[in-house]
């Protein structure tokens, strides 16, 4: 068998740029992600900071504003969900059973498209000022009373947002077609199942944030009537696009971070998930919950009793599927092995944390008490305990799980567990007096309080913690760049894994498996561990594998777009057609020259130490 | 054996879902639709949340051309049923009726689209301008997404049709020429329901 197509494969940056690899596209997202996170982290550090004593003026009002806005937006857009998408590039593959996802462009498309979308955003700070109508941005502040800002959070969000997208779609159809042999839907890992149901929500909820930031820009930029009252427009329009993406959106951050949790918490416990069918029950169940639930953002809009009644129901119903994975964590610990890693600290930590987050979630699904907890600092630790409690500390937790699979070398135990310890008090000292901040009254986006109210020492304390968590983030950091220095020294199951990703070498090769897997039953690698075997069972004699060739057209397509921004924003139609003129180009040479890719031969696979 | 060389009666019965790669397109396609659902349906909730709010502009009852915009449907409609004569000649691996089939299909299309510029710039002369009112907002969002749609598919539909005589119908193509005969449908579909609210409704008012 001669297989005629060369393909140019390339080194260096190039290789970086062009990759379509979903291993590389995960590095890139961690990095990327990252790179955001810790500007978030700056912005909630200063936030603090202007907030440590009354009448502070380190940050005037509209930098205040500024800052607070973008700190949002960065962590929720530009860090959390890349992160997620990182670990769902990294892991879900090999979880599964596959040599790649479904459609290796588009992967790579949705990462640059993504990282465009931020860095659009983030130019704001040198032009004309960052955005400053709060990370929900809603009409008319947003329309008639912002500056140009909010033309930074519509165009960089909408980048990043068909970025998003597609990424989900992706996610979807490599979940649904490209599982191994034996791989049924109840034998997916918690984390696949959990990506699953999060890339269906992107899927279902990214149309109607898109619906609502053309209507936004279509306002603001073309002289539309949206949401201008005296041409008829209503502005409680966009609060409820907003909402109807914006509540699945906290979903779509969290089930993967459950997901997380299962793997680190079974892993850890040296025991199979307590409760596994009822675990995939409760995250379809969330999942279909998440779209019935946006306007209780809105209780206090004045939708009527009946409105407010059925959305605080439908609200407080999430709670029995979410305390249903409560309890399968605590039995799946209950009786384990527990192997207090820096992982499972993260993991078990997450327990506590989230239910705090949760209990104030009921709380403030009751209309009566919200209308006391509405924009007040009560709302503000309530999703900080389930965006940071929940999400960051999944997200912490699968960082330092799957690192050895990422990169091939081991973290340092010992500064993970410091990272662990200051993140995690810092955290709780940060949130959990804003709880009480809130009942006393004080009014969240507010850029400085009177003194002697009571209110001083629970903000100094609020910000203590906040310095905590950076430190921490330094920990991290060092963590890093010290593993970093070392040679590759991850062994392929350096946790005693359970599932398919501990069956390959640390890095993954480029194909993932020489042969694909037979899988024989649910915890798949564990299967075979308990059989006496060393290894998977293949599914199919060695052979050559087909891989999808390296390009640069998701990088200059997503560049193009990056450019119509610009055009669309400083009202230049040549910019913005120029800008479009070269993402379509793009898309024409994508669809008229076939990609044939290339094989890695037999002879290759055998040099690596395979069998034949 | 390389890629993409069978052709003609060596192709299998259907050719689009031959190779996981043709099944993996149709199916994330048909996911994208669902995603497009979502889009328009938050358009629609848009209009007709703002479909009285008239303003100073001109009332729907006076302005709509019901008679072009039925021309219109029926155009469309048209297109949608030649787009599956042409994925049927695919599936008989009768390259030259698909080929037909789909031309026809793009001048229907582009007939429509004709039609619906000429009926825009008449709306424009009677007053009702983007920025008329929150009613003219919505309808030209509404109306003009799905015309962008109409836009792209035609196209789309060349870079299909062009390169195809070099190409030949085989398990690449196959998939392409399915999923845009998907996307079609689709937008006719759109189309239905923007008949139905926007002009039916507003012709009752």
């Amino acid at each position: 068998m001669a297989h005629t197509h060369t393909v140019k494969r390339y080194t260096g940056l190039m290789d970086w740029l062009t990759t379509v690899d979903h291993k590389k596209i995960a590095i890139l997202y961690l990095v990327a992600g990252g790179f955001f996170f810790v500007i978030g982290g700056l912005e909630a550090l200063l936030i603090r900071l202007q907030l440590m004593k009354p009448m502070n003026d380190l940050v005037d009002a509209s930098t205040f504003n500024q800052l607070l806005t973008m700190h949002g937006t960065t962590m929720i857009f530009f860090a959390a969900m890349p992160l997620v998408f990182a670990f769902m590039n990294a892991v879900v593959p090999l979880q599964i059973g596959a040599r790649d996802v479904a459609f290796p462009f588009l992967n790579a498309l949705g990462f640059w498209l993504f990282f465009f979308g931020g860095i659009m955003l983030n130019t704001s700070w040198f032009l004309h000022g960052a955005p400053n109508a709060g990370w929900t941005a809603y009409a008319p502040l947003s329309t008639q009373f912002s500056g140009i800002g909010v033309d930074f959070y519509v165009l960089g969000l909408q980048i990043s947002g068909i970025g998003t997208l597609i990424g989900g779609i992706n996610f979807m159809v490599t979940v649904i077609n490209m599982r191994a042999p034996g791989m049924t839907f109840m034998r997916l890992p918690m984390f696949t199942w959990a990506s699953f149901i999060a890339s269906t929500l992107i899927l279902f909820a990214f149309p109607a944030l898109t619906v609502g930031l053309v209507l936004l820009m279509f306002d603001r930029l073309f002289g539309a009537n949206f949401f201008d009252i005296s041409a008829g427009g209503n502005s409680i329009l966009w609060q409820h696009f907003f909402w109807i993406f914006g509540h699945p959106e906290v979903y779509i951050l969290v089930l993967p971070a459950f997901g997380i949790i299962s793997e680190v918490i079974s892993t850890f416990s040296s025991k199979r998930l307590f409760g596994y069918s009822a675990m995939v029950f409760a995250t379809v169940a969330i999942g279909f919950l998440a779209f019935m639930v946006w306007a209780h953002h809105m209780f206090t809009v004045g939708m009527g009793p009946v409105a407010n009644a059925l959305f605080s129901i439908a609200t407080m119903l999430i709670a029995v599927p979410t305390g249903i994975k409560i309890f399968n964590w605590l039995f799946t610990l209950w009786g384990g092995q527990i192997r207090f890693t820096t992982a499972s600290l993260f993991a078990i930590g997450f327990i506590p944390s989230f239910v705090i987050g949760g209990m104030t979630g009921v709380m403030v699904a009751s209309p009566p008490a919200d209308f006391q907890f509405h924009d007040s600092y009560f709302v503000v630790a309530h999703f900080h305990y389930t965006i940071v409690g929940g999400v960051v500390l999944g997200l912490l937790a699968g960082l330092h799980y799957w690192w050895p699979k990422i990169f091939g070398r081991m973290l340092n135990e010992k500064l993970g567990k410091l990272t662990f310890w200051t993140f995690f008090i810092g955290f709780h000292l940060t949130f959990f007096v804003q709880h009480f901040i809130g009942l006393m009254g004080m009014p969240r986006r507010v850029y400085t309080f009177l003194p002697g109210q009571e209110l001083d020492t629970l903000n100094l304390i609020s910000t203590i913690g906040a310095i905590l968590m950076g430190i921490g983030t330094i920990f991290l950091v060092v963590n890093v760049i010290v593993s970093s220095m070392k040679g590759k020294d991850a062994p392929a199951d350096p946790w005693d894994g359970r599932t398919l990703e501990w069956a390959i070498a640390s890095p993954a090769p480029e194909y993932n498996f020489k042969q694909l897997p037979l899988v024989r039953g649910y915890d798949a690698l564990f299967k075979e561990k308990m059989d006496g075997r060393s290894e998977l069972t293949p599914a199919e004699p060695l052979g050559p594998i087909h891989m999808p060739s390296p390009t640069i057209l998701p990088l200059i397509m997503s560049i193009g777009l990056f450019i119509a921004g610009y055009g669309f924003m400083y009202q230049n139609n040549y910019v913005a057609v120029g800008g479009i003129l070269v993402t379509f180009i793009c898309m024409i040479i994508r669809s008229l020259k076939d990609d044939h890719g290339f094989h890695i031969e037999v002879e290759e696979l055998q040099d690596k130490g395979a069998k034949a | 054996m390389s890629h993409g060389e069978l052709t003609g009666n060596q192709l299998p019965a259907e050719p689009e879902k031959a190779t996981l790669e043709g099944r993996n397109k149709i199916l994330g396609f048909w996911f994208f639709l669902g995603g497009e659902m979502v889009l328009f349906g938050s358009l629609f909730a848009t209009f007709i949340g703002l479909r009285n709010q008239i303003a100073d502009g001109p009332a729907p009852q006076e302005l709509i051309n019901l008679t072009m915009t039925a021309v219109m449907t029926l155009v469309l409609l048209t297109s949608s049923l030649t787009s599956v004569m042409a994925i049927q000649a695919m599936h008989r691996k009768d390259t030259a009726k698909m080929y037909l089939w789909f031309i026809v299909t793009f001048l229907l299309g582009l007939t429509f689209l004709i039609l619906e510029i000429i009926e825009f710039v008449e709306y424009v002369h009677h007053g009702h301008k983007f920025t008329t009112s929150a009613y003219s907002s919505a309808f030209y969002t509404l109306v003009g997404f799905h015309g962008a749609h109409v836009t792209f598919g035609l196209g789309w539909l060349l870079t299909l049709l062009i390169p195809f005589g070099r190409k030949g119908l085989t398990v690449t193509t196959a998939p392409k020429m399915y999923v845009f005969g998907l996307y079609w449908h689709f937008v006719d579909v759109v189309w239905v329901f923007v008949f139905t609210i926007v002009y039916l409704m507003g012709k009752v008012g």
